[in-house]
């Protein structure tokens, strides 16, 4: 059929016609191959930032990225992502989150995402947090050691493609940053073994 | 590990809000950056300036350029400090700082040390800044080390250089594809994510070309990828492939789909669903495909990580829309899931559940429903009204529990978009199930008794005044109209005294009723409502005798304005009263489309080759104005119609070009948009030279060449043809681009003085039928056809042959087909030239196990009109 007439269909009273749902991927990465990360927020138990990471130019300014976190967050509070990490369908988007003690975890992926992508992705954020917090998971402890929480978001995702997923690797790449190169070699290994073993006992506690 | 960055107060327990950053202020801390010009630098303390500094960032808070250049510099200067906790902070803190390029060259050579230390970390972090800051000059000079990080033996670095490959490719495509080489060494890498971001990067450098890609995935599917990621988009490139290869195979076995079935045995979750996903895509999907895929899914629903029964029930429900009964044997799964405590997975499992139920079960279901529609969101419940409209119309015998539902659910509290959904429902239903018309009628009355949306109270009195007068009796409807009068507010009693008089003109049994109620809106307080009672009383001719009412009043309550009100609006913006009254049939009817304005985010365009620059506005206005400013053109009358762009070139060709069709009444305008993108060269005295020799129809007229076509600055040149008056012509084009080309100095930007004449040619042009009809937006089509009489219809039906489904017959820009359909009407309504009205309906069906059979019923103002439509659908 080679009739033009097609596209200017006309629809009586009531209905609307769907207008075309846009699929904007992150900034410079192509749709449809490699799995792709909007962004990664840490929330504490009112809603505010403790840390937030944005990959994706859709909330192009600070006030739109306040108005999705409120958004998120007032949607999400009340759900137990406890024990497991939950999931929600939010503003075409689907977001993966998780809480702990007053802090709340997020990350956000296109509509179309593997949503076991995304989960393995906070997963990561996580259990990283944990190691790098020593099992204190808290705001305050994230607020003293903001650092560590930065570089950790920056060891995970880089502009929205994941670079590392394993919590150990993430907390090791972090963690190994803080021993002071000034000291002896001798005693950094012993110092990095020290750290590595409180880290296990800290984990084995947990448990 | 990092101290706290404020002293702990021994009584901090008590205080619920402690925060080392409690008090924080922007001035203080750019205060404080001071310390990294320290000639004796303290790390640790720097650090913490870094962190605050990256807090003020995270919050929110914004430097000024002075402030941001300030930090920078300083920052730069920490370079000096061996300690590698500060450099991570510092590396991470020039990302945020985001410096402009006079600024990165301060840091380059720093960096590009970095790149090249012994240290690991060094080299992989410098990677990822320098490739986030830099511009193309830079990368050429870092590509050497690029190229070796690439293939790096620590899986940081490559997968750092690998990562901010797949970021440049993006900005320097040209220079990114002579890593083929490494990156298809690193996909061979034995750690697990080097693996997958080289896989990434290599397919998005080959994704243009298709056997690459189908080599790539068949010797990557024979091994297996190490890291599920990486599974993961070989999935996706597999799926693609066979999309890609669809039409080639239509029997036989569907390649690489073992390799999907097989991933389906993965002992990673996200490579099982992924796969059962893509299966569940496929085009055309065979049961027999489909049941591994759902076996997998099934057992997801009932995990008990929501996640995944999220993943689960969100496919099932896609899959429900075009294969219900392989999702049937889920439904025990399903219906557990309604309970679900994430409303999300209750709601997508009741969809699936009324996409698959059948008729018995409907009543059971509805039940269920009712339980849980008290407990979620609007948002949800939008979902579910949608999915009971579609079930209402698949089973239109259960419309009255199903009506009982909606009109329930109507009187319940909910917002707006709730609301309008359940509305929109009732009113489908009514339209499309005569049965359920009175009844939907009616519970719609109820609902405006104490509705507080104004819009749906006049919507709803809209569709009363069309539907209300054609049934069994009208006359109960007008207490339901008439009390709006008394208790609403202006725009609302305004839409009742339509109605009534819709009533008024449509019953004459109803008319003396009508009148009385109408001369009391005489004294209504607000304007609108009085002219209104006003006008209708005089066109139905409420001061004398009951008449009959003429055609020309029910054409004027009933019939729909045929101008797009943006268009009105415009010209009466335009009109200058004066001695001429404003003509109405001078509004343009053309429906404007939104130019496709780049949409996409600066820096996104490819540079150079690639993407042609926008042309002029496509905008009608704009086409009238131009064309009208050329004086060859001026006497060729009043536009009827311009085409879309047409593109004659390929894609990323030397010179871009493409034409739009201009119709008038006796002539038509070709205007070439020209676009050089040979920066080193200037065209000048561009033309097309058209050959009509399969256009017998047409005469060459007149042409305008283009004086001067630089690089990268579109322009036009245009032919014009004389055609018979007011007749469709048709015909095909040549034509071929002559200009003549000067050498351009890149350097000094000028040309040179002599140039030589060349041709390029371009593809062919075709004239339609279709360039002959104008879309017309109708508001109301059902009214419009009805008013247009079977005068001059002509009926007919078609066989269109084999398709796989409703959605690939009915060509895409109608609206979606919901891919299960059996059927499916399209309507279209357009002005053909000489300004005859023309409506269409497309009937489609399926006619057997796969024949689609269209039934085609136009009708226009003229006989030959309609036939013409039928000869180029008949020869289409």
């Amino acid at each position: 059929m080679s009739m033009d007439l097609d596209d200017c269909l006309a629809l009586p009273g009531f209905f609307s016609v769907n207008g075309s749902k846009s699929t904007e991927d992150c900034n410079d990465v192509n749709e449809d191959s490699c799995p792709c990360i909007k962004n990664i927020l840490l929330l504490d138990s009112e809603g505010n930032r403790v840390a937030v990471k944005y990959y994706s130019d859709e909330w192009p300014t600070n006030s739109a990225k306040e108005a999705f976190e409120k958004a998120l967050f007032s949607k999400t509070q009340k759900t137990n992502a406890r024990t497991e990490a939950e999931i929600a369908m939010f503003e075409n988007h689907i977001i993966v989150y998780k809480f702990v003690q007053d802090l709340h975890f997020f990350v956000t992926g296109a509509e179309g995402e593997n949503e076991l992508i995304l989960v393995i992705v906070l997963q990561g954020f996580f259990d990283a947090v944990g190691l790098l917090l020593r099992g204190n998971v808290d705001k305050k402890e994230a607020l003293e050691n903001l650092d560590l929480i930065l570089l950790c978001l920056d060891e995970i995702v880089d502009g929205g493609v994941i670079l590392e997923t394993d919590a150990n690797a993430i907390a090791g790449k972090v963690a190994s940053h803080s021993v002071d190169a000034a000291a002896p070699l001798s005693e950094q290994t012993i110092s990095q073994a020290l750290a590595t073993a409180r880290e296990h006992l800290a984990r084995s506690l947990l448990k | 590990m990092a101290q706290p960055l404020v002293k702990k107060d021994d009584d901090r327990d008590e205080e619920a809000d402690y925060s080392p950053f409690l008090g924080i202020e922007k001035g203080a801390v750019l205060q404080e950056a001071r310390v990294f010009n320290d000639p004796q630098l303290d790390p640790r303390r720097c650090s913490q300036v870094i962190t605050k500094l990256l807090y003020l960032l995270n919050q929110g808070e914004s430097f000024t350029k002075v402030e941001a250049t300030e930090v920078f510099f300083s920052v730069t200067k920490l370079f000096q400090s061996k300690d590698i906790g500060l450099r991570r902070m510092v590396y991470v803190m020039i990302k945020e700082l985001s410096p402009s390029a006079d600024e990165v060259i301060i840091v380059t050579s720093s960096l590009m040390k970095d790149m090249t230390s012994k240290t690991d970390m060094y080299r992989a972090n410098a990677i990822r800044v320098l490739c986030r800051i830099t511009d193309g000059t830079l990368l050429t000079q870092i590509e050497r080390y690029l190229k070796q990080a690439i293939v790096d033996k620590n899986p940081v670095v490559a997968s750092a250089a690998l990562v901010s490959g797949i970021h440049l490719l993006q900005t320097n495509p040209e220079i990114v594809k002579r890593w083929s080489n490494e990156v298809q060494e690193a996909v061979q890498s034995r750690a697990a994510l080097v693996q997958f971001h080289a896989l990434a990067l290599l397919h998005q450098i080959r994704q243009n070309d298709r056997l690459a890609v189908n080599k790539l995935v068949s010797s990557l599917t024979r091994g297996s990828a190490r890291s599920p990621l990486a599974q993961c988009l070989l999935i996706r490139y597999t799926s693609q492939v066979i999309r890609e290869s669809a039409n080639n195979t239509q029997t036989g076995d569907r390649p690489f789909y073992d390799f999907l079935e097989g991933c389906l045995r993965h002992k990673a979750e996200m490579v099982i669903f992924e796969a059962a996903r893509a299966i569940t895509e496929l085009n055309g999907v065979t049961s027999r495909e489909l049941t591994p895929a759902i076996t997998v899914l099934q057992l997801f629903l009932s995990s008990s990580k929501p996640v995944l029964r999220f993943a689960a029930v969100r496919t099932l429900n896609k899959v429900a829309m075009t294969h219900p009964t392989a999702v049937t044997n889920c439904n025990i799964d399903m219906e557990s899931l309604i309970s679900d405590q994430n409303r999300s997975i209750a709601t997508l499992a009741i969809t699936t559940l009324l996409k698959t139920g059948n008729e018995s079960s409907v009543d059971r279901l509805m039940k269920q429903i009712t339980n849980f529609m008290s407990d979620i969101a609007d948002e949800f419940k939008i979902v579910v009204v949608e999915a009971i409209r579609s079930l209402c119309l698949k089973f239109p015998l259960k419309h009255r529990s199903l009506m009982n539902f909606l009109s329930n659910i109507l009187r319940e509290e909910g917002g707006f978009e709730y609301k309008k959904a359940i509305v929109d429902s009732i009113v489908i239903l009514i339209r499309d199930i005569p049965e359920a018309k009175e009844t939907g009628l009616f519970h719609l009355c109820e609902f405006i008794e104490d509705c507080e949306f104004t819009y749906l109270s006049t919507q709803i009195l809209h569709f009363l005044g069309i539907e209300g007068p054609k049934t069994s009796d009208p006359s109960k409807y007008i207490r339901y109209i008439y009390n709006r009068v008394h208790l609403e507010n202006a725009t609302v009693r305004a839409g009742a005294v339509s109605t009534l008089a819709k009533f008024g003109a449509m019953v004459d049994g109803l008319k003396p009723r009508i009148f009385v109620l109408l001369r009391r809106c005489l004294f209504d307080t607000d304007d609108e409502v009085r002219d209104r009672a006003t006008l209708y009383l005089n066109t139905l001719g409420g001061d004398g005798a009951v008449v009959e009412t003429g055609a020309d009043v029910k054409e004027f309550l009933f019939g729909s304005l045929d101008i797009p009100l943006v268009n009105l609006e415009n010209s009466l913006k335009n009109y200058e009263a004066s001695e001429k009254p404003f003509d109405i049939n001078s509004v343009p009817k053309e429906v404007k489309t939104q130019p496709l304005t780049e949409k996409k985010a600066p820096g996104k365009k490819p540079t150079g080759l690639g993407a042609p620059p926008p042309g002029p506005p496509s905008t009608v206005d704009a086409y009238e104005k131009l064309l009208s400013s050329i004086p060859q053109f001026a006497n060729f009358g009043k536009l009827f119609k311009s085409s879309a762009p047409v593109e004659l070139t390929e894609a990323e060709t030397e010179y871009a070009v493409n034409v739009v069709k201009h119709i008038f009444d006796g002539h038509v305008v070709f205007q070439y948009n020209c676009t050089n993108t040979v920066p080193e060269q200037l065209l000048e005295n561009v033309t097309v030279i058209v050959d009509a020799s399969e256009a017998e129809e047409f005469a060459e007229v007149a042409s305008k060449p283009l004086r001067s076509l630089p690089y990268d600055s579109p322009g036009q040149t245009f032919v014009a043809f004389e055609k018979p008056d007011g007749v469709p012509a048709v015909g095909k084009f040549s034509n071929m681009l002559r200009f003549i080309v000067k050498e351009v100095d890149p350097s000094t930007g000028e040309a040179e003085e002599d140039g030589v004449e060349d041709e390029y040619q371009l593809e062919d042009l075709e004239v339609v039928a279709a360039d002959y009809i104008l879309k017309v937006g109708v508001s109301n089509f059902r009214n419009a056809w009805e008013s247009m009489g079977t005068d001059f219809e002509r009926v007919d039906e078609y066989g269109l042959g084999p398709r796989d489904s409703l959605a690939e017959a009915v060509n895409a820009g109608t609206e979606a087909v919901p891919p299960n359909s059996r059927s499916h009407t399209c309507l279209l309504s357009g002005v053909y030239i000489g300004n005859v009205k023309v409506l269409v309906r497309l009937q489609f069906g399926l006619d057997g196990p796969k024949d689609v059979a269209m039934k085609l019923a136009v009708r226009s103002e003229d006989e030959i009109v309609s036939d013409a439509i039928h000869e180029i659908v008949a020869s289409g």
